[in-house]
């Protein structure tokens, strides 16, 4: 099941879209997300719906891709359309006992549905584009303006990037003491809630150490490697706008434009 | 001048009580001298807990001496204005390949020294593609390191420390949780940079045959410096290194039990070449 | 009393592009109170292998059988086999967890459904088996030495009083002293308890020290599967897959070379020495 979600995954492949600035893509994102809550009509629907459609073929990533980072989110996405479909009061088209069926509800429902799957594909197209770093990168100098409200801009990035860094290893680690635990005759499947709990015990205690050995070790890494926090540190790949991401910007607000101008004069 | 000197190290480890207070301590490190010439390569062997991590993490400052000094390029470490200087000049690889990797790219993690040093961007990348091609992993730039082996990560992190330019690297057993090819890749790409680039090594290990090539070997025990010498001398004293719970390699054990049972040959045989030479001819 | 492979098949994604054969149609029979190596590079299969022995992954295809029984059959407690075939996994010490040592060594056997003095009975027997000292019994494990951890870790698996007992490269990170002493408690165990060992292992030395079986893992296929001496006679093919013989044989192969009649087959530093002494004239009569 985790192994499924593609949102937060990368996808390497050398497309317009991976070489964009992250900071276009995060910005860009949210645009996008904005612009599905104007479109509120056909036509609106349409556009983004080529947008969306122009963005993947750029992207390079196959679209199976995406859609597998949708099933995670199936039962999410069917509960919220049933809820829109049979909640809604309009005019009947099917009714059976309490369930009743309005052409406003099945309206409802289908934007509803369009708007939960653009929303995560679109999401998911700017994680499948960019690399953990470079997101982190991205976001660091997005809200860089929040270290003058003493917000540890630097800090916060730096435990993401390394948190990404230490989640595989991590959930490596959790198997191999699972099995090793099992073997000793451990039961982590059977019993109720407090049982279950309990049982975690020789699962999490070696976890948790060996978290913390592995951060202790990585401190002293850093450290060797003379890092002392984000001042006077230059970077390897600092973030330059170039023509491109100008360009990307540029398509994206005329995007919004015309999803606005849709929605107003429509 | 020395590029490591150390005089009387000594080093104490405490334990604190709930309030802090320091109420015990157990001596690491005592009476430790030193004297290291650049471009050396230096091996230090001691059994588990025998003082040679903590004597390592005083050579870049990661420790300060309780006691006694050590200089670094001739910079004492206990001062604090010098640190970072010392750490640049003496990058330091540890043994646990996982935690040591701070970049979720391979060349990334290799820039992360050079930013911290403040290099200007076009600087960080002539140094990145150096380091890389010195220690063969060019072709891994782009790679996630959890995708590579432990040999090859542990080549990353060689190249991490290249990449700050320094004069020395002390590598904590490297090789320790890594198999026989791992251990190969990793001993050959340190030599090479000991002989391309003159680099200082100084190697910490508990296998006996990675010391071999070295140009003098430490052995310690219990906080100690009690054996000194080149390779071949140290193998030569078989009973003492099996005193200290070390070993010889297998070819330095036959020939050693050859001689005791009255067969002439020199002290202290390191390769099968020599042993065939002294037993043929 | 054995434990048995049939056509052992394990793929991982099957069907998928990423299909691959971890291993590969194995089978094998190891009877009890046998003594045997399990050698391959990293990622050729040794540790998948391992893991079917107890259960802890399920053949793709083909059968695994303890006592003649199918271990995947319906209503077989793989519970029970985890008691009898014992798995000590890579830096065993890292699965410690409880508050002193003897209580680790317990959770064992209470998983077993022992009651709290025979579990400790069990507990304090292997202790005493990997040869820790009784003052250490109440301290946490986590105060103790890297050695002392790894015996407080098998000792854990051998207080279930296993019938097989699996060790993946128990020396991992130890001194040579403490590498030698963890290996001579493990042949004193096989001796003393006529248990079944598998012994993973990187070092060439070690397996020829102490195996009377060696079983080569390449690809996730096994490759050989003999005595020692048959299988390091094989150099040249072992060294092609990633691996080597002990120094020994290399020794005794270039002094052949250069003319002294010594025995290839020797592989550990006793025979050497006897079979040098042997070809210039000073064996013992």
């Amino acid at each position: 099941m985790i192994r499924d979600i593609t949102i937060g995954q990368y996808y390497p492949a050398d497309s317009s879209l991976h070489r964009l600035d992250p900071r276009v893509k995060f910005i860009g994102t949210f645009l996008f997300l904005i612009s599905l809550f104007v479109a509120d009509s056909f036509w609106g629907y349409v556009l983004a719906t080529c947008f969306l459609g122009g963005i993947i073929l750029l992207s390079k990533v196959p679209v199976k891709f995406m859609v597998k980072g949708l099933k995670p989110l199936f039962i999410i996405l069917l509960i919220t359309v049933a809820f829109n479909l049979f909640l809604i009061p309009g005019k009947e088209v099917w009714s059976l006992g309490f369930l009743t069926i309005t052409v406003e509800g099945i309206q409802q429902a289908v934007k509803i549905g369009i708007r939960l799957i653009y929303l995560v594909i679109g999401s998911s197209v700017m994680t499948l584009t960019t690399t953990p770093n470079q997101l982190t990168d991205g976001l660091e100098r997005i809200l860089r303006p929040l270290n003058k409200i003493r917000v540890p801009v630097h800090e916060i990035s730096m435990m993401m990037s390394i948190a990404l860094r230490f989640i595989p290893i991590l959930m490596e680690e959790t198997d191999k003491i699972m099995k090793a635990q099992i073997a000793r005759g451990a039961d982590f499947e059977t019993g109720n809630l407090i049982q279950k709990a309990k049982n975690m015990i020789p699962l999490l205690v070696p976890l948790f150490i060996s978290a913390f050995r592995r951060a202790d070790d990585l401190a002293m890494a850093m450290e060797a490697r003379c890092y002392h926090g984000g001042d006077h540190r230059t970077q390897m790949k600092p973030l330059i706008y170039q023509r491109k991401d100008y360009v990307a910007y540029g398509i994206v607000f005329v995007y919004l434009a015309a999803d606005i101008a849709i929605r107003v004069l429509l | 001048m020395e590029i490591i000197k150390a005089r009387k190290l000594k080093y104490d480890y405490f334990k604190y009580d709930e309030n802090g207070q320091a109420s015990e301590s157990q001596t690491a490190v005592e009476d430790v001298d030193l004297d290291i010439q650049p471009g050396q390569f230096i091996s230090i062997l001691g059994h588990n807990g025998s003082g040679k991590s903590t004597l390592a993490k005083h050579m870049n400052a990661l420790l300060i001496p309780t006691e006694g000094t050590i200089w670094v390029d001739g910079m004492d470490t206990a001062m604090e204005p010098e640190l970072w200087k010392i750490r640049q000049k003496a990058g330091m690889v540890f043994q646990n390949p996982d935690n040591q990797i701070i970049g979720t790219v391979v060349e990334e993690d290799v820039g992360f020294g050079p930013e911290n040093l403040g290099i200007p961007t076009e600087g960080i990348w002539s140094r990145v593609n150096k380091s890389l091609e010195a220690v063969g992993m060019t072709a891994f730039r782009h790679r996630s390191p959890n995708k590579l082996s432990g040999g090859q990560k542990q080549r990353v992190a060689i190249a991490g420390v290249m990449a700050m330019q320094p004069k020395c690297i002390i590598m904590d057993e490297p090789t320790a949780m890594l198999d026989p090819n791992g251990r190969k890749e990793v001993l050959e790409a340190v030599h090479e940079l000991n002989r391309q680039e003159g680099i200082t090594v100084i190697l910490i290990t508990h296998y006996m045959e990675e010391v071999i090539d070295s140009d003098r070997v430490f052995v310690m025990d219990q906080g100690h410096v009690v054996m000194q010498g080149t390779p071949r001398e140290i193998f030569s004293r078989v009973e003492e290194l099996k005193a200290y719970r070390l070993d010889v390699p297998q070819v330095t054990l036959l020939a050693y039990e050859l001689k005791k049972a009255g067969i002439r040959l020199p002290d202290g045989i390191l390769t099968i070449k020599e042993l065939v030479d002294a037993l043929c001819h | 009393m054995s434990l048995k492979l049939e056509h052992v098949t394990y793929t991982y994604n099957p069907g998928t592009a990423y299909e691959t054969h971890a291993l590969k149609d194995v089978s094998l029979e190891i009877p009890q109170g046998q003594f045997v190596g399990v050698i391959g590079h990293t990622g050729s299969g040794k540790s998948t292998l391992i893991q079917h022995f107890n259960g802890l992954m399920r053949p793709t295809s083909g059968t695994v059988f303890y006592n003649g029984e199918d271990i995947w059959q319906e209503g077989y407690s793989l519970k029970r086999l985890r008691s009898k075939v014992g798995l000590v996994f890579q830096y065993p010490e890292h699965q410690l967890f409880e508050a002193d040592v003897l209580s680790d060594v317990c959770f064992g056997p209470k998983n077993q459904g022992l009651s709290q003095e025979e579990a400790q009975e069990r507990a304090r027997t292997a202790l005493k088996q990997v040869g820790l000292k009784e003052k250490y019994y109440a301290s946490s494990p986590f105060e103790l030495s890297g050695g002392q951890k790894r015996r407080v870790a098998i000792a854990g698996v051998l207080a279930m009083e296993p019938e097989v007992l699996i060790l993946d490269e128990p020396t991992a990170g130890l001194d040579p002293k403490g590498r030698d002493e963890i290996l001579d408690q493990i042949a004193w165990l096989h001796q003393e308890r006529k248990i079944s060992v598998l012994l993973v292992s990187h070092s060439m030395e070690d397996i020829a020290r102490y195996v009377e079986r060696i079983l080569v893992m390449n690809h996730g296929e096994k490759v050989f599967d003999g005595v020692p001496k048959e299988v390091f006679s094989h150099y040249k093919e072992l060294e092609s897959i990633g691996l080597a013989a002990p120094q020994i044989t290399y020794i005794m192969h270039a002094l052949r070379e250069n003319g002294l009649q010594t025995d290839t087959s020797a592989i550990t530093v006793e025979e050497a020495k006897n079979s040098i002494l042997k070809a210039l004239g000073r064996g013992e009569k």
